[in-house]
């Protein structure tokens, strides 16, 4: 086993559709021997390996069998047949809060919660205070969790499955819930546990957050495994596959989004304002973003992705970042990102632009490599690498 | 190793669960814990209207306590009695009524029967206690001696009600009908019984048109042997027929080791069925 957290070989699992589902004794022995059931195989031989420290993305169109994946790694399903071994402390975000009592105090079912997710009662009261401040329910933690607002109860279940300190993480889909100022907490937790070398599963719907969070990812169709590889490369080739909200533009780059709103053109400019097809390096120039809103959005957030050709990722703004969105946007309009010096050293790029919803995961507009542009050598001196950290040199010889 | 810290786990879980249990079920009542002595009481008192007084039945004397009182003769018999059927009914319900924990969390399902067990142990303890004081000030002579007895067939009865709550609870997630089927089989099996009368007020009996004799299915009945186990502990205080006690040890653990076989083959498809 070794390196490898997770560790999945020829899995399968078949479930059971009844045409008339009627759990009583009198239907199963008028039925006889005949079994009036539908076999419907969700998973089929399943196989892959998820390295300890790697953050591994589940996609896939409903019902492909991803969530199926994941239930099968917590032990909530068993496979017909296959070997799954999971190295290493488990805790599933599947649904929120699931195991809470609603008659019973935030208190008395956070030591239930965390029991069943293989807590001591010693470790349970250690990280009490820590459970109760990352959810930031304060002194309602003594109330019955029925009078709780969702979202404090997704926050309270959200903190406890995260403060088991798993060493493999699986989470589906549970991000789309919560307030925005808990699903930074939550993204933030994210980024810690995988700078601890935590190995996290996810499975998600938004492309830009597995983009974000995922080192490589396996994509599910109809309960087999497509393809494994690389985030960018198997989002790329699973998008250009899902006909569903996804267009080729005049230019032929790939979009998909909601389309709510929609990035109309992407504009290179100088330091003048005027419009120029290639940057130099260490000039002043500017990124324009011309936006359309079909109606209204609520704080919107525009990214800037600049790769290589080869699809090296190298630099990825947004205005979230740097605290620039707006209250609500509506109409038509543009956004500058203003570079004071392109810190690009000369050679090709492929930019995309992407509107989003503050969360990031709901996407308007994802516009795939629509530019591509060159920098030309311009006032800084180098050619090694793709970025410079524009320096200046001082030699001190000791005396 | 692993399955070390896995037992240890599950044994917190248990705790848990059990006290989950005890805390949820009287919640926001008034009287809170003084329900789950209510129930046994107006049994006792029905009971003692009907077969006590109206049918004149008297428990037979005898032993060193001297104790003629029926009521304290049936409840001798009726809280274990009480005790094994709610266990089992409350394990049958247990699965079903915690479905998203089962769908949503993975932990050994087997705790959830265990846990509905483990409560009705607390209040069958607490039951038993009062009973022991109303005892000790009602008999000529009441003794200790057999007090530990008294656990070992409290811990006998717990297992036994394990092993048929694991039993019916998975056959339930696959058949609700046997939640419905078991409310009338307690009922047969409480006057099957010899918990409202004494024994030998069916002594010669025999069913009608049979010669079966009514003792034979007395004989068979593993309850007979738990109610004269814990009256003759209890309510005589006279040393205890162990060979009652082998067969009815025998019949619990039976009952545990076929009930986790079931629930272990059955297990694998319960969050699919819920």
């Amino acid at each position: 086993m070794g390196h490898n957290a997770v560790e999945v070989e020829h899995v399968s699992k078949m479930y059971r559709l009844f045409k008339e589902k009627n759990n009583s004794l009198k239907a199963t022995i008028m039925r006889g021997r005949r079994v009036v059931a539908e076999d419907f195989w969700a998973l089929k031989d399943v196989s892959f390996e998820v390295p300890k420290g790697e953050t591994f993305g589940l996609i896939g169109e409903n019902g492909s069998g991803k969530s199926t994946m994941l239930k099968c790694l917590t032990r909530i399903l068993k496979p017909e047949s296959g070997r799954i071994e999971v190295n290493g402390k488990v805790s599933a975000l599947l649904e929120l809060g699931a195991g809470f009592h609603p008659e019973l105090t935030g208190r008395e079912n956070v030591f239930l919660n965390g029991a069943i997710l293989g807590l001591s009662q010693k470790e349970l009261r250690k990280r009490f205070a820590a459970i109760v401040e990352f959810a930031g329910i304060g002194k309602f933690i003594e109330e019955p969790v029925k009078n709780y607002s969702s979202g404090m109860y997704v926050r309270l279940g959200f903190s406890v499955a995260i403060n088991v300190d798993p060493e493999v993480l699986l989470v589906d889909e549970v991000l789309a819930v919560g307030d925005e100022a808990f699903q930074r907490k939550c993204l933030e937790m994210f980024a810690d546990l995988r700078s601890q070398g935590r190995t996290i599963i996810l499975v998600s719907h938004s492309m830009s957050a597995v983009q974000n969070i995922c080192d490589r990812v396996a994509w599910f169709e109809h309960g087999e495994i497509r393809e494994i590889g690389e985030t960018r490369d198997v989002i790329e080739r699973y998008t250009g596959s899902v006909q569903v909200d996804r267009e080729v533009d005049e230019e032929g780059h790939t979009r998909w989004g909601s389309g709510q709103g929609r990035i109309s053109k992407v504009e290179l400019l100088d330091g003048a304002g005027q419009p120029v097809d290639r940057l130099a390096c260490g000039a002043p120039h500017t990124i324009r973003f011309h936006y359309e809103m079909s109606e209204p959005i609520a704080q919107p957030v525009f990214c800037c992705y600049v790769a290589t050709l080869a699809g090296h990722a190298v630099t990825g703004p947004n205005t979230k970042a740097y605290g620039a969105v707006p209250d609500k946007l509506d109409g038509k309009g543009y956004v500058d990102i203003h570079m004071e010096q392109v810190s690009l050293l000369p050679g090709t790029y492929d930019l995309s632009a992407v509107l989003c919803d503050y969360t990031l995961f709901k996407e308007y507009d994802h516009r795939q490599n629509c530019l591509r542009f060159d920098v030309e050598r311009g006032s800084i001196p180098e050619d090694w690498g793709v970025a410079t950290l524009t320096p200046y040199w001082e030699v001190v010889p000791e005396r | 190793m692993t399955t070390l810290a896995e037992y240890r786990s599950s044994r917190e879980l248990f705790n848990h669960l059990t006290l989950r249990e005890l805390r949820s079920k009287y919640k926001r009542s008034f009287l809170g814990w003084a329900w789950s002595l209510a129930n046994p009481l107006a049994n006792t008192l029905v009971y003692t209207v009907v077969f006590g007084v109206l049918f004149n039945v008297h428990p037979q004397s005898g032993g060193p306590s001297h104790l003629k009182v029926y009521a304290l003769y049936l409840l001798c018999a009726m809280l274990p009695w009480n005790f094994f059927q709610t266990s089992i009914m409350g394990s049958v319900g247990s699965l079903i009524g915690n479905g998203n924990l089962i769908k949503k969390t993975y932990f050994p399902r087997e705790l959830l029967p265990a846990s509905t067990v483990g409560a009705a142990v607390v209040s069958h303890l607490i039951e038993m206690g009062l009973l022991v004081v109303v005892l000790v000030c009602f008999g000529d002579y009441w003794s200790l001696e057999w007090l530990p007895l008294t656990l070992v067939l409290i811990a006998l009865t717990a297992v036994f009600g394990l092993g048929l709550g694991l039993l019916f609870s998975v056959l339930n997630v696959y058949f609700r009908d046997v939640e419905h089927f078991l409310g009338i089989f307690f009922l047969l099996w409480l006057y099957a019984t010899p918990i409202v009368y004494p024994t030998r007020l069916v002594a010669g009996h025999h069913f009608p048109g049979t010669h079966i004799n009514a003792l034979t299915i007395l004989k068979i009945n593993p309850m007979t042997e738990m109610a004269s186990l814990f009256r003759s502990t209890m309510f005589y205080g006279s040393g205890a027929d162990w060979k009652a006690l082998l067969y009815y040890a025998a019949w619990a653990f039976g009952a545990l080791l076929v009930g986790l076989r079931v629930f272990n083959r059955m297990e694998g498809r319960l969050a699919e069925e819920l």
